[in-house]
C-alpha cells in the first residue's frame, strides 16, 4: 500500500492524517474524517454531488486524490452550516423547497456559497450557468435557482443592515 | 370520513406550502444515506459483472483474487447457494400468467445474458481492494450470438436470448375492445405510423446500495436504498430461509429512486448471503458505472398503429401493435407493457381498439417501470396520433383535441378496458378540457401564428407544441399506516410508505396534523422501517400520497376521536364541545384543557388499575385504507422551442404545465413533483438515450455519453393547477410524482413539427437527437 | 469505481518530476486530474507511477513576453483555467482565448484544470487545443535532456496522443497575439453548456482599410483527432472583400473534410456543422473586426 502522510484543514479543524495515495478527497472526507454530508454520484467529475471548497475554489471532490489536499483548506458542507441553525443560503433553500431527496444539495451549496461570495447580485442565468455543473435529478432546478435568488437577496439586505 | 365532507372550518394544515420536515437535516449535511451508515466491522464488496451480452461461463478461476491480501472471500453462484433457498431471484408480482424461470439469478451460475450481469462476488477489506480483485478474477468465456433489437425477437430464427428460454418473446398478449375491424374498414380516413421511445436510465443522484449485519442471534439487519423495505424482507425470508421477524430492513434516506429501487435485486440479496457466509456486517454500494449496467432500464417500445377517424377528425379506432423490450430477464412482471397498452386510449373516447402486445427478451439489462412505467409511451402515440389526424384533415390541433376529450360532464368515464388488479379503468374526475383552454390562453396560442410569422422573417424557426398525459395513480391494494400519540407527548406516524426525495414525511405530517391540531413540525415520522409497521408496498406509482395518505388521515381521525372521548370524561364535559388544539383536548371557547400527553398516560395504563370505561388502551390507531381503482390525474402541457435548422438543435422557450391531481396537499411539494417530472420527459424527449450496439455492448455508460437534462438547457416552468378532487379517497387526492414525466415528449414533438412545417418534418421516435432532426430537415428540403 | 494502486510522487521541483518521469516505464503525470482522474477512477489507465506536479513551483503564469517586433505571451503549463478565465491580459490580448474558455467544462473544472492538461488530453472536442491551433501556438516541453519547442500543427501525434516524449513534461504554451484591432470568434455546439464541442469554430481576422481581409485564422475542432486549420478556406478568402457570400462560398468547403465518425455523430453530421459554425464565426469575428 503507498501511504502518504498530510496535514489538511478541514472545516477549520487541523487534520493529520495517514492515506492510501489512490484515495481520492472525497472518500477521505466520507469515511476516514466521518464528513458524510458530501456526497458521491458518479467518480467521474460530472454530477457534482462532491463538489467541496479547496482553498476558496469549488471543485469536485472524486477528482482529487486525497494526497493532493495536503497544506490545504478544504470547507464541506458541515462547514458550510452554523452551529445549531442554519446559513442564509441554507434557509432560503428550505424557504424554497430548493432540495427534495438532498443528495445533490450539498455540492450545490458549495458551488452556490462560491458565487455568491464573487457575486452579490447573480442573474438567474448565471446561477443556471453555476448550477450547470450540478445534475439534479428530483427539482428541476427551478426552486434550486428561486432559492439562490433569494438567498442574494437576503444577503444584500443583511449587509446593508448591517451597514446602517 | 372524507376530509371534504366533514370539516365545516377550513383546512389549517392540508393544503399549505409548509416548509418539509425533512429539510434542515439534509441541508446541514446530516442526512444519512445507505453509505452514510456505519456499523463496525463492516467489509465492502464489489461484483464481478460480464462484459459480454451473451456468453456461456466455461470456467472461473478465482484463486488469484482469493490471494490477495485484504480479500475476506470471493463467492461465484456455486459458493454462494449454500447461503441461500434458492439461486434465483422470486418474481416481483407472483403470477402464473408467466412461464418459469424468467427472474435474473443472485449470482449468474452459466450463462451471463446481458453486459454488466453478475457472476461472482467479492468481500474485502475495502472496495478499493474488492475492485482490485475482482480485476484477477479469470474467466473463461465462449460467446455465445447475441440478440439486441427486441423486434428481432419475434423471429423464429433469432438467436436465443438465454438458452432455458423456448421462445424469445415471454409473453403476448391482446387488449381490445369494440368492433376495430368494422371500424377500420368503414372509416372516411385510416392514418398509420410507426411510432418508438428508446430505452433510458433512471439514474437517481444516488444509486443503489445495502448493507447486511447478523447479530449473535442470527437476526439480520439490513439497510438498503429502496423503495420497498416489505418486499425486501419478505423475499430475504425467503432467500436465505429466515423467519420474518428475524429480518429488520431500514430504509435510511434515499436519494432518488424514480424506479431503479422498486424491485428487489440479487446485489441485495447476495449482500445479505455474504454476511451470513463471512460471519461479518458486508456493505455494497453501487457506484455509476454499475448503475449504467446493472439498474433496471424502460422505455423502449416500438408501436405500428392506426388510427381510423372521421371527416370532422373524430377518433372512430385505434389498433396496431406494440413490441416492449424486457431486457434478458423479468425480475418483477409485464406491468409497463401492460400499462402502456391499457393507457394508451388517454384522456380520449376511442370507440374500438385493439393492440398486440409482445414482451420482447434481448441481451440487455432488464426492464422495469422508470418514472412514468408505460405511460409516458402511450401518451406519446395517442398524441402524435391525434396531432396526425389535424395535419391530415387541416384541423387545428387543440380543436381536434376537443372533439375527442372525453368532457367533464361524462366523469366519472368508464373505459372498456382493465388495469391489473382486474377493475376497469375509470376516468374518475376531471375536466380535460377546461384544462386545455386554461394553458393555450396562458401560453397565448391564438397569437402564435403571428409570433412564428415574424420568428421566420428573421431566419428563426419557432413552434408550440401541446399534448395531454393521464396517469393512473394511487395503485393499491393498500399502504400502511400508524399514527401514535406517546405519554411524552411525541407524535409519530409510522408507514410501509417510502420517503424517496417526494416529502413523503411532511405530506404525512400535514395530514396527521390536520386533526390532532398541531402543526406538522410537531409530528414524527418513520418510513420505510419494517419493525415499525409488519405490512407496507412502498413507494411507486404515484401511491403514497393517496394511500398511505389516507390511512395515515383515518388513522389520525381515530387518534382523535379517542382523545375527545377520553377528553370528555376527564373534562367532564360532552364530546360535540370539545375540540383538539396546540396539542392538547380544549373545552371550546374556555382554557380548559387536558394535554394529549396526559390522555396517552391515562391509556398507556398503570399496573392493577383499570382503564376508564369504555376505552382501549393505547392513544394510536392502525388503518390499511384499501383500493383497487386508480385515481387518474391529469397533465396538459404546452411549450415553444426554436430549432436551429443548421445544427438540429432545439431550444426550449417556454414551458406551461397544467396539473390536475385532485386536492393538493402541498402545493409547493407538488410543484416540485411537476419541476423533476418535467425535466425527466424533457431528457426522454432530448436527451437520454441508452444506446447498445448490435453486439449488446452499451456505449452511453458514463455521464458524458448519457445526458441528464441541465441547469442552461431547462426552462423556467409556469405551473397551472386545476383541482378535481377524486371521490375514490378519503382525502380527495391524486398522484403526482410521475405526471409531470407522461405529456413531455408530445409536448416537445409537437412543437418541434410545428417550428418545422416548411419543411414537414414529423418526429414519431422519441428522444429526437439533433442528428435526427438534421435528417428529417434535409429529407423534408428534398421533398420541397 | 476506484483506481488501481500507483505509487505517487509529488516532487517539488520540475528537475525531480523530469527525472522520475525517466525512471518509470509506465508513468502518468498529474496536471489538473480533470481528465486524468476519472480515467483512473474507471481503471481506463493504470500508471505504476503518478507524478503530480501540483506542487512545482514557477509552472503557472501568464507573461506578457510580446512587444513591438512581436513575441509571445507565455502560459505555464499549470495555470488554471479559471486564471485564463479571469486574467485581464487574455481578455486584452488573446480575446479568442477568453472567449472559449467560458465553454471549457464548468467553474468547478475550471478551477482545477490546466491549459497544460487540456493540452496534453488533446480531446478532440476540446476548447483549448483548438484556440492554441488557431494562434498557431508554440508548445514547450522539457525532459532531463533538455528543452524542445514543438509548433501546435505538429504536437498532435494522433487520437488523444501528444508527440511529446516519454520523458517529456509541457511547462509552456506560448501564444503570439494578433495585432489590435482584429475581430475573433469561437462558435461551438455542444448538447448542453459546459459539455465538449461535438464541432467548434475558432476564427480570427484583420481588415486593411479597403474592408478586405487582411489576415484570417479559421480553424475547427471536434472534427478529426487533431484541430483541423482551414488552410484552404484562409487563402481563399485573404484578401478579398469580407461578405456574407463569400463567407457561405468560401465554408461550404468545410463539408468535404474527412470529419470523425462515432456512434452519437456520424460524418455528414459533423461536416454540416463544420460549413455551419465555420460560416457563423466567420460572420462573428467580422462583425467584431469591424467594430474594433
Amino acid at each position: 500500500m503507498d501511504i502518504r502522510d498530510i496535514k489538511v484543514r478541514v472545516n477549520g479543524v487541523e487534520h493529520a492524517c495517514r492515506v492510501e495515495t489512490r484515495v481520492n478527497l472525497a472518500d477521505f472526507l466520507r469515511h476516514e474524517l466521518g464528513l458524510t454530508g458530501t456526497h458521491v454520484g458518479c467518480e467521474h467529475g460530472v454530477c457534482g454531488a462532491c463538489t467541496v471548497l479547496v482553498d476558496g475554489h469549488s471543485v469536485r471532490a472524486c477528482l482529487m486524490l486525497a494526497a493532493q489536499a495536503d497544506g490545504k483548506k478544504v470547507v464541506t458542507v458541515e462547514g458550510l452550516t452554523p452551529e445549531g441553525g442554519l446559513s442564509p443560503l441554507q434557509q432560503s433553500f428550505w424557504d424554497k423547497h430548493g432540495l427534495q431527496c438532498g443528495y445533490c444539495t450539498p455540492g450545490v451549496l458549495v458551488s452556490l456559497t462560491e458565487l455568491l461570495e464573487t457575486n452579490a447580485s447573480p442573474t438567474e442565468a448565471e446561477v443556471r450557468e453555476v448550477l450547470s455543473g450540478h445534475l439534479c435529478r428530483c427539482t428541476g432546478y427551478q426552486n434550486i435557482v428561486a432559492a439562490a435568488m433569494d438567498a442574494a437577496g437576503q444577503l444584500r439586505a443583511g449587509k446593508a443592515g448591517k451597514a446602517k | 370520513m372524507s376530509l371534504a365532507a366533514e370539516k365545516a372550518a377550513p383546512l389549517r394544515v392540508v393544503g399549505t406550502r409548509a416548509r418539509r420536515v425533512e429539510d434542515p437535516a439534509l441541508l446541514a449535511g446530516r442526512g444519512r444515506f445507505v453509505d452514510d451508515v456505519r456499523v463496525e466491522g463492516v467489509l465492502h464488496a464489489a461484483f464481478l459483472r460480464s462484459p459480454h451480452a451473451h456468453a456461456r461461463i466455461v470456467s472461473i478461476d478465482t484463486s488469484a483474487a482469493r490471494a490477495l491480501p485484504g480479500i475476506r472471500a470471493v463467492f461465484t453462484a456455486r459458493d454462494i447457494l449454500p447461503a441461500l433457498s434458492r439461486l434465483r431471484m422470486p418474481l416481483g408480482f407472483p403470477t402464473k400468467a408467466l412461464p418459469g424461470n424468467i427472474t435474473p439469478f443472485v449470482l449468474c451460475p452459466e450463462e451471463v445474458c446481458y453486459v454488466g450481469e453478475a457472476l461472482a462476488m467479492v468481500v474485502a477489506d475495502s472496495r478499493h481492494v474488492a475492485e482490485d480483485a475482482v480485476a484477477l478474477i479469470a474467466v473463461d468465456y465462449e460467446d455465445l450470438p447475441v440478440l439486441a433489437d427486441c423486434r428481432e425477437a419475434l423471429n423464429p430464427a433469432a438467436p436465443k436470448v438465454r438458452l432455458e428460454a423456448s421462445d424469445n418473446v415471454l409473453t403476448r398478449f391482446t387488449i381490445a375492445y369494440g368492433d376495430t375491424a368494422g371500424v377500420f374498414a368503414r372509416a372516411a380516413h385510416v392514418f398509420s405510423e410507426s411510432l418508438s421511445t428508446h430505452r433510458g436510465g433512471a439514474h437517481p443522484i444516488e444509486g443503489r446500495g445495502a448493507v447486511a449485519q447478523f447479530d449473535q442471534t442470527g437476526a439480520l439487519t439490513i439497510w438498503s436504498s429502496t423503495q420497498m423495505s416489505h418486499d425486501l424482507k419478505f423475499m430475504l425470508a425467503d432467500m436465505l430461509d429466515l423467519a420474518e421477524d428475524r429480518i429488520r430492513v431500514v430504509a435510511p434516506d434515499v436519494g432518488g429512486g424514480f424506479g431503479a429501487k422498486f424491485v428487489i435485486y440479487p446485489e441485495e440479496i447476495a449482500v445479505a448471503a455474504a454476511a451470513r457466509l463471512t460471519g461479518r456486517p458486508v456493505k455494497w454500494i453501487e457506484d455509476r458505472g454499475e448503475h449504467f449496467i446493472a439498474s433496471i432500464q424502460e422505455r423502449e417500445q416500438y408501436w405500428d398503429v392506426e388510427i381510423a377517424a372521421d371527416a370532422g377528425g373524430k377518433i372512430l379506432g385505434l389498433r396496431g401493435r406494440m413490441i416492449h423490450d424486457q431486457g434478458a430477464y423479468t425480475p418483477q412482471g409485464i406491468n409497463c407493457p401492460y400499462n402502456a397498452s391499457t393507457a394508451v386510449t388517454g384522456p380520449y373516447k376511442v370507440p374500438a381498439y385493439s393492440l398486440d402486445v409482445f414482451v420482447a427478451q434481448t441481451n440487455k439489462v432488464p426492464t422495469i417501470p422508470v418514472r412514468g412505467a408505460g405511460y409516458p409511451e402511450a401518451a406519446f402515440v395517442i398524441e402524435r396520433m391525434v396531432d396526425r389526424i389535424a395535419l391530415e384533415l387541416g384541423i387545428d390541433r387543440a380543436e381536434v383535441r376537443l372533439r375527442n376529450l372525453v368532457p367533464a360532464a361524462e366523469m366519472p368515464y368508464e373505459k372498456p378496458l382493465k388495469i391489473r388488479a382486474g377493475v376497469p379503468v375509470i376516468l374518475d374526475s376531471g375536466d380535460y378540457p377546461a384544462c386545455q383552454k386554461k394553458v393555450l390562453d396562458a401560453i397565448d396560442y391564438a397569437g402564435f401564428r403571428a409570433r412564428q410569422a415574424a420568428a421566420r422573417r428573421e431566419g428563426r424557426h419557432i413552434g408550440l407544441g401541446f399534448a395531454h398525459g393521464v396517469k393512473g395513480t394511487g395503485r393499491g391494494p393498500f399502504e400502511s399506516g400508524t399514527v401514535r400519540v406517546s405519554p411524552s407527548g411525541r407524535i409519530s406516524v409510522y408507514t410501509g410508505a417510502l420517503a424517496m426525495g417526494q416529502g413523503l414525511h411532511t405530506a404525512l405530517a400535514q395530514i396527521c396534523a390536520e386533526q390532532l391540531g398541531v402543526g406538522e413540525g410537531d409530528i414524527d415520522v418513520i418510513s420505510g422501517d419494517t419493525s415499525y409497521v409488519s405490512l407496507g408496498l412502498g413507494g411507486f406509482a404515484s401511491r403514497q400520497t393517496v394511500t398511505a395518505g389516507s390511512s395515515v388521515h383515518l388513522a389520525a381521525i381515530a387518534v382523535r376521536d379517542k382523545a375527545i372521548k377520553l377528553g370528555a370524561q376527564m373534562l367532564e364535559a360532552a364530546e360535540v364541545d370539545l375540540e383538539l388544539r396546540d396539542g392538547s383536548v380544549f373545552v371550546k371557547g374556555t382554557d380548559r384543557a387536558v394535554a394529549l400527553s396526559e390522555v396517552a398516560r391515562v391509556l398507556r395504563g398503570v399496573p392493577g388499575y383499570a382503564l376508564p370505561p369504555g376505552m382501549e388502551a393505547g392513544l394510536e390507531a392502525s388503518f390499511h385504507w384499501r383500493t383497487e381503482v386508480l385515481a387518474y390525474a391529469h397533465s396538459f402541457h404546452a411549450c415553444e422551442v426554436e430549432v436551429d435548422v443548421e445544427t438540429g438543435n432545439v431550444r426550449i422557450l417556454r414551458y406551461v404545465a397544467l396539473q390536475d391531481s385532485g386536492r393538493l396537499i402541498n402545493p409547493m411539494i407538488v410543484e416540485g413533483q411537476i419541476h423533476g417530472g418535467i425535466t425527466h420527459g424533457i431528457g426522454n424527449a432530448l436527451f437520454e438515450f441508452m444506446g447498445y450496439d448490435s453486439e449488446g455492448q452499451p456505449y452511453t455508460a458514463t455521464f458524458a455519453d448519457y445526458l441528464l437534462p441541465a441547469a442552461v438547457e431547462v426552462p423556467k416552468f409556469e405551473i397551472l393547477f386545476h383541482e378535481s378532487p377524486s371521490p375514490l379517497n378519503p382525502l380527495g387526492v391524486k398522484g403526482v410524482g410521475e405526471g409531470g414525466t407522461v405529456p413531455v415528449a408530445p409536448t416537445i414533438m409537437s412543437a418541434i413539427d410545428d417550428a418545422l412545417t416548411p419543411w414537414g418534418v414529423r418526429v414519431t421516435a422519441a428522444p429526437i437527437s439533433p442528428v435526427r432532426l438534421l435528417e428529417l430537415i434535409e429529407a423534408g428540403a428534398h421533398k420541397a | 469505481m476506484k483506481a488501481a494502486p500507483f505509487r505517487y510522487h509529488a516532487p517539488r521541483t520540475l528537475d525531480e518530476a523530469l527525472s522520475l518521469l525517466a525512471g518509470s516505464p509506465n508513468a502518468r503525470v498529474l496536471a489538473g486530474g480533470q481528465s486524468l482522474m476519472p480515467m483512473l477512477n474507471m481503471r481506463v489507465v493504470a500508471p505504476d507511477d503518478l507524478i503530480d506536479i501540483n506542487e512545482i513551483q514557477g509552472l503557472s503564469y501568464i507573461r506578457d513576453e510580446s512587444g513591438e517586433e512581436g513575441g509571445e505571451i507565455a502560459i505555464g503549463a499549470m495555470t488554471r483555467q479559471r486564471e485564463l478565465e479571469f486574467s485581464p491580459l487574455v481578455a486584452a490580448r488573446l480575446p479568442l482565448m477568453a472567449e472559449a474558455i467560458r465553454y471549457v467544462g464548468h467553474r468547478q473544472t475550471r478551477n482545477r484544470g490546466t491549459i497544460g492538461g487540456s493540452m496534453c488530453q488533446l480531446d478532440p472536442s476540446a476548447e483549448l487545443p483548438t484556440v492554441a491551433r488557431a494562434y498557431d501556438a508554440v508548445l514547450v516541453a522539457r525532459s532531463a535532456r533538455g528543452e524542445r519547442r514543438i509548433a501546435m500543427a505538429e504536437f498532435p501525434a494522433g487520437y488523444m496522443t501528444p508527440s511529446l516524449e516519454a520523458d517529456e513534461v509541457l511547462v509552456e504554451v506560448r501564444f503570439a497575439p494578433w495585432a489590435i484591432p482584429h475581430g475573433t470568434a469561437f462558435i461551438e455546439y455542444a448538447r448542453r453548456h459546459g459539455d465538449f464541442a461535438v464541432v467548434s469554430a475558432a476564427a480570427m481576422l484583420t481588415l486593411d482599410a479597403g474592408g478586405n481581409i487582411a489576415r484570417l485564422s479559421l480553424t475547427l475542432g471536434g472534427v478529426g483527432a487533431a484541430p483541423l486549420r482551414l488552410g484552404e478556406i484562409e487563402r481563399l478568402l485573404t484578401g478579398k472583400k469580407a461578405t456574407v457570400e463569400a463567407f457561405a462560398t468560401a465554408c461550404a468547403r468545410a463539408g468535404d473534410i474527412d470529419a470523425l465518425e462515432d456512434p452519437h455523430y456520424p460524418k455528414w453530421y459533423r461536416q454540416r456543422l463544420a460549413v455551419a459554425l465555420s460560416k457563423r464565426a466567420l460572420t462573428a469575428a467580422l462583425k467584431r473586426a469591424s467594430t474594433g
